[in-house]
């Protein structure tokens, strides 16, 4: 499968799906649209600065609070390969996978690794390596089941190849 | 081993004689429900999926009621969207202007959520529907797709957390500050992937209205769900506003559960969530000086008749404070109707609020009380993050309607004693 390769955009406990992506964008569901105001109201220049493959890490139950869908859907379409956190808020999580944003629990990594870091993620194996210091952690595997839903891009190709 | 009510509910949805924390499952679902803005999205997926129409007409509930009546015209083009997918699937649970309310005050009240089922939201606040002792959770917009196409979730079985209440609040003392109060203790990540489970005699004293208050809120403290057991006063409720049958489901004698906690509602206080996390909570003695340009009373956690009657009890014969703005929001037309019926809306209106159509509209920051740089709101709603109610720079103090009205009279953060002989 494939792997994530970018520089970091790091950010801290509990960041929520309103300063994702506030809900004065939810007027729209166009993904291009949302990236345009992805994280606005916690880094209002990571719009400018995100670059196609970056990853962003951060720390304790990010995604927390709406289950807006446009919440993962607007990193993804920003250009972000991969979230690394300690732990992410479950409905977050459910909606990641569902639309193949690709997502690893690492707490080690996620205290660890500083912004603007090289990092590497091999998303078969769950080791995630910062090239920028040379340490390595390994992420924890999703189960069986979710990672099947994964390999096929998402829970609507799931489906559509049951 | 003994299951968690949630567990049992959870079983018996996927045909299992038990399930265990952390097994994945697949459950047939009693009800998939999507607003104006999650629903779109649903259906832009739905259309991607081989399948022909929705699983089952009566069983998708579709409500507008975030940016609804509309607040622009994208969101007009969003409402409409799900208009048509509706009438073309023949959806019998749509609710559009003049029948619609908050989604989570509305689906009980129209007996759509009853104890024993499953159900997913493609909202956060889903989870209210454990107050009746269903298994309801949110989910995202793909998921809504997937449930209404298939009638299925998958779900991880959650592990539980006990929360035993005993004693009897005082005077003032409502869902609200018992779920403040409890997200303040564990966190908003304190129940990350579990089921918060309410059990115990004080449950006795909490309303109805009370425990759709706290199961709703189960999500701020990062839970999966929050559920309450079937007593008296649940059984009533259901009889009154559902003719669907319902299974009563109990947690077993020897059920394990991460963790257990005691809330003695009698040492209960009035409790606000400062910004910006609702974990960042102050009980009324400690808040200090704080004023306020705004207060906001409704939403899907306190916009229902027992927080309109303790809004108006404290307004009644009173004026709002000079240079504070009040917005009153009944949750569904039915509550907006009988708070006229019993004058409510008369108190509110010469107390100088404004009373507004039933809407989701200030909780997130959508329309009907955006706040602007600096200002700050007292709000019976369930979300203070940055950002939520309009400007970064902006402050969402949350609170019971009980505080809320006070807050309106002095036009700072009050408790009720302090306007109220």
């Amino acid at each position: 499968m494939q792997a994530a390769h970018g520089s970091v955009f790091k950010y801290g406990d509990n960041v929520d799906t309103d300063v994702i992506i506030p809900a004065r964008y939810l007027n729209s569901s166009d993904p291009k649209e949302l990236a345009t105001h992805c994280m606005e109201d916690i880094d209002k220049e990571f719009v400018n600065k995100v670059k196609e493959g970056d990853i962003i890490v951060a720390n304790k139950n990010f995604g927390c609070g709406s289950s807006r869908e446009h919440a993962p859907i607007s990193i993804k379409a920003a250009g972000v390969s991969c979230v690394i956190a300690e732990t992410f808020a479950r409905i977050f999580y459910r909606n990641s996978i569902n639309i193949g944003l690709p997502i690893v629990e690492c707490p080690q990594a996620a205290k660890e690794i500083a912004a603007g870091d090289e990092v590497k993620v091999d998303f078969d194996s769950g080791v995630i390596t910062d090239v920028t210091t040379g340490k390595t952690y390994q992420g924890q595997a999703f189960p069986p089941f979710m990672q099947k839903i994964i390999d096929c891009g998402g829970l609507v190709n799931y489906i559509n190849q049951k | 081993m003994g299951m968690t009510m949630t567990q049992k509910i959870l079983a018996a949805h996927a045909n299992l004689p038990s399930v265990s924390a952390g097994q994945l499952i697949e459950a047939d679902l009693d009800l998939v429900l999507g607003n104006d803005i999650t629903s779109p999205v649903a259906i832009h997926e739905i259309e991607k999926m081989k399948v022909d129409g929705v699983f089952h007409k009566d069983k998708i509930a579709l409500v507008m009621d975030h940016f609804a009546p509309n607040k622009d015209i994208k969101s007009a083009e969003h409402c409409k969207c799900v208009r048509e997918f509706a009438c073309k699937n023949e959806i019998s649970n749509y609710f559009d202007v003049g029948k619609m309310g908050i989604e989570h005050a509305l689906l009980p009240e129209q007996g759509l959520t009853v104890a024993g089922d499953v159900i997913i939201g493609a909202d956060s606040h889903t989870c209210t529907y454990g107050a009746l002792g269903a298994f309801s959770t949110g989910v995202g917009s793909t998921d809504m797709a997937a449930g209404m196409a298939t009638g299925k979730a998958w779900f991880k079985v959650p592990s539980a957390i006990k929360f035993n209440i005993v004693g009897k609040p005082a005077k003032w003392i409502s869902g609200k500050d018992v779920i403040l109060h409890i997200i303040g203790m564990i966190g908003v990540d304190g129940a990350l992937y579990k089921s918060m489970e309410f059990v115990g005699e004080g449950i006795q004293y909490l309303t109805m209205d009370d425990r759709f208050t706290i199961a709703n809120m189960a999500i701020e403290a990062g839970g999966k769900n929050g559920i309450f057991p079937v007593d008296d006063l649940t059984r009533a409720y259901m009889k009154e506003h559902s003719k669907r049958p319902f299974t009563e489901y109990e947690a077993d004698p020897d059920a394990e559960y991460d963790e257990e906690y005691t809330i003695d509602l009698s040492t209960l206080k009035s409790t606000v969530s400062f910004p910006h996390l609702p974990e960042n909570t102050k009980t009324i003695d400690e808040v200090g000086d704080v004023k306020i340009d705004q207060v906001v009373i409704g939403s899907c956690t306190n916009g229902r008749m027992d927080d309109l009657r303790i809004a108006a009890e404290i307004l009644k014969g009173k004026k709002v404070a000079e240079g504070l703005r009040v917005i009153v929001i009944p949750a569904t037309q039915k509550i907006y109707l009988q708070a006229m019926e019993e004058g409510l809306l008369r108190t509110f209106i010469e107390a100088g609020a404004i009373v507004s159509t039933p809407t989701c509209g200030p909780c997130l920051g959508g329309y009907m009380g955006v706040l602007a740089a600096g200002e700050r709101c007292v709000s019976t709603t369930n979300r203070n993050f940055v950002g939520r109610m309009g400007h970064v720079d902006s402050e969402v103090y949350l609170a019971s309607p009980a505080v809320a009205a006070a807050s309106a009279v002095t036009g700072k953060i009050s408790g009720p004693e302090e306007v109220m002989d």
